[in-house]
C-alpha cells in the first residue's frame, strides 16, 4: 500500500511527495531524444505582468504556435494559482501548462497540510524549484519561462517576477513581458508605463503593449474581432484575483483602434 | 522447559480494544450535523491545535483521541486527496474512498501493532447540487479498530458519545440552519461527562462544508463568526 501510518513522507510539499511516493505522475520529459524544434509541440508567446497601485495585473494573448502554424486560438496563458496569486506562461505549452497545474496543487496542498498558506515570496520560489527541475527538458528546447504574480498581504503591494530556465528568478518593480512578442510589448511597456497608475490605466497600457507585439511578432494572436477573442486579463488586489471582462477590454481596445487611426 | 506465551486472540483483541476505549475517553467530543446548506463540525477545543480539517473541495475531516496519531491519519487524507485529483479528476475525489482508506489502515494498525491506535475519525462530504448524481452529503466515522459505519444526519465521535448522542437522537430536526445546527452541537457537546457544562464560544472549533460555495467548500469560522452564529 502507498499508503501507510508509520512510513512515508510526511513534509508538506506535494512535488516532493510525489518524487518520493509517485514519481510515475511527475511529467519526466526526459526521453525527448530529438531536440524539441524537430518535435511539433505548441508555443505559447506573449504574456506580461504590470504593477499598479492595487496590486498586480496579469495578461496575455491567446495564440499557441505549432512551428509556422496555428496551435490554438484560444488558450489560456493567465492561471491563477491560488486566491492570491497568478501564472503566465510563455514557451512549451504542454510543459508549461503542467507545470501550473502542480503549482496550484502544490499551494492547496501546503495550505491544507499546514494549516495556513504559504507567503507569496515562498510561492515565488516554489516555481523556482519547478522551472529548476525542467532543465533537462529545457536543454531540449522545452523551454517554461513563466511570469509569476501576486498580491502581498504581509506588504499589502502587488509583487511580480520573472524566471530564466536554470529556476533564477528576478523581482520586477514595475513590469515585465516574456515570450516571442516580449521585444515588442517591453518597447510599448516601457513608453506607457508610469508609477501610480490606476487600474484602467494598467489596463489601457497592457492592451496596447499586447496589441503593439501582435503587430510586430506573428506568433503573437492579436484581438480576433471575427471570433470574439481577446486577450486574457486578471488582476490581483487585497480583494483577491479578478478577470477583467471581454467587454471592458473591448471596448479599451476599440478606443486604442480609434485614436490611432486618427493619429492622436 | 520455557513454556511459550499464549494469549488467545480473542482476549488480545478486547485488550487491545479496552486500551483504544480508554484512551479516546480521555479526550473531548465532536458532532457532526447536516444543516440546510451543507454540513457543520463542531468540537470543543480551546487550543490552536486543530481536529478539524479540510481534505479537498468537498471533503472534511475531523479526529478525536490521540492528536499526533489522527493529525498524521489526516495529511495522509490531504496526500490522498491531492493524488487522486492530479491524476484523475477533482469530481473523483470522494469521501467514502478515504474512509474506505482510513478503515484500512487504522484496522491493519489494530492487528499488526502491539498498541493500537487511540483514534476516532469522521469523513463527511457535502453534496453539490451542480453535480448530478453528487447531490447528497455522506458521513462517515471510522473506529480505532478499522470498523466503518455510514451515518445520516448527525455522528457524534469521542469519549462520552452516549449522552451527546441521546440528546441529539431527541433534539435533531432536518433543514436546520447553521446558527441552530451549531447551538444543538454546542448543547449536546455540553452534555459529555467529561464536558464542560458552559462551553464559551472562543473554546469552540468549528468549520462548515457549504454546499453552495464554488469549488473549495470548506470553511473554518473565527471566533467572531461563532459568536454572532450562537
Amino acid at each position: 500500500m502507498r499508503f501507510s501510518f508509520r512510513d512515508g513522507y510526511q513534509g508538506s510539499s506535494f512535488s516532493e511527495f510525489l518524487t518520493s511516493e509517485f514519481p510515475h505522475l511527475l511529467p519526466d520529459l526526459s526521453g525527448l531524444a530529438a531536440p524539441a524544434g524537430e518535435v511539433k509541440v505548441a508555443h505559447g508567446t506573449t504574456v506580461l505582468g504590470l504593477r499598479f497601485t492595487d496590486g498586480v495585473l496579469v495578461a496575455g494573448d491567446r495564440l499557441a504556435t505549432m512551428n509556422y502554424m496555428v496551435g490554438n486560438r484560444d488558450i489560456q496563458k493567465v492561471y491563477a494559482t491560488d486566491d492570491y496569486s497568478l501564472m503566465a506562461i510563455a514557451g512549451a505549452a504542454g510543459p508549461c501548462i503542467e507545470m501550473a497545474r502542480l503549482l496550484r496543487v502544490q499551494f492547496e496542498h501546503y495550505e491544507k497540510i499546514e494549516g495556513e498558506p504559504l507567503e507569496l515570496e515562498g510561492k515565488a520560489n516554489t516555481l523556482s524549484g519547478l522551472i529548476r527541475q525542467n532543465l533537462p527538458a529545457a536543454m531540449q528546447g522545452l523551454v517554461v519561462v513563466p511570469i509569476f504574480a501576486g498580491y502581498d498581504k504581509r506588504r499589502r503591494v502587488g509583487r511580480v517576477w520573472k524566471y530564466e530556465i536554470t529556476g533564477a528568478r528576478f523581482e520586477e518593480q514595475e513590469y515585465d513581458s516574456v515570450g516571442s512578442g516580449s521585444i515588442f510589448a517591453k518597447e510599448s511597456l516601457k513608453k506607457r508605463w508610469k508609477s501610480g497608475a490606476t487600474r484602467e490605466e494598467v489596463l489601457r497600457i497592457a492592451v496596447e503593449a499586447l496589441t503593439d507585439a501582435a503587430d510586430e511578432d506573428r506568433a503573437t494572436g492579436g484581438v480576433d474581432v471575427l471570433r470574439g477573442i481577446y486577450p486574457t486579463v486578471k488582476t490581483c488586489t487585497a480583494q483577491g484575483i479578478e478577470d477583467v471582462p471581454d467587454a471592458e477590454i473591448a471596448a479599451v481596445y476599440q478606443q486604442l483602434m480609434d485614436s490611432r487611426r486618427s493619429g492622436a | 522447559m520455557v513454556m511459550p506465551f499464549y494469549v488467545s486472540p480473542e482476549q488480545m483483541t478486547q485488550d487491545k480494544a479496552e486500551f483504544a476505549r480508554k484512551g479516546i475517553a480521555r479526550g473531548k467530543s465532536l458532532v457532526t450535523l447536516e444543516f440546510d446548506a451543507g454540513i457543520v463540525l463542531v468540537a470543543e477545543n480551546p487550543y490552536d491545535l486543530s481536529k478539524i480539517g479540510e481534505i479537498y473541495d468537498r471533503v472534511a475531516f475531523a479526529g478525536v483521541g490521540k492528536y499526533s496519531e489522527f493529525d498524521r491519519l489526516r495529511k495522509i487524507g490531504v496526500q490522498w486527496a491531492d493524488v487522486e485529483g492530479f491524476r484523475f479528476s477533482r469530481e473523483d475525489v470522494r469521501g467514502k474512498a478515504l474512509a474506505n482508506l482510513y478503515s484500512q489502515l487504522i484496522g491493519d494498525e489494530f492487528i499488526r501493532s502491539l498498541k493500537p491506535l487511540e483514534v476516532e475519525l469522521v469523513v463527511a462530504e457535502v453534496g453539490d447540487d451542480q453535480l448530478a448524481g453528487h447531490e447528497r452529503n455522506a458521513i462517515y466515522k471510522v473506529q480505532f479498530d478499522g470498523s466503518i459505519a455510514n451515518l445520516e444526519r448527525f455522528c457524534v465521535i469521542g469519549g462520552s458519545a452516549d449522552n451527546i448522542q441521546r440528546h441529539l437522537d431527541s433534539s435533531f430536526r432536518a433543514g436546520l440552519s447553521l446558527g441552530d445546527a451549531l447551538r444543538l452541537g454546542r448543547d449536546a457537546l455540553q452534555r459529555a461527562e467529561n464536558g464542560t457544562p458552559a462551553i464559551p464560544p472562543d473554546n469552540l472549533e468549528v468549520c462548515v462544508l457549504e454546499r453552495r460555495r464554488p469549488g473549495r467548500k470548506f470553511r473554518r469560522l473565527d471566533d467572531a463568526e461563532i459568536r454572532a452564529l450562537l
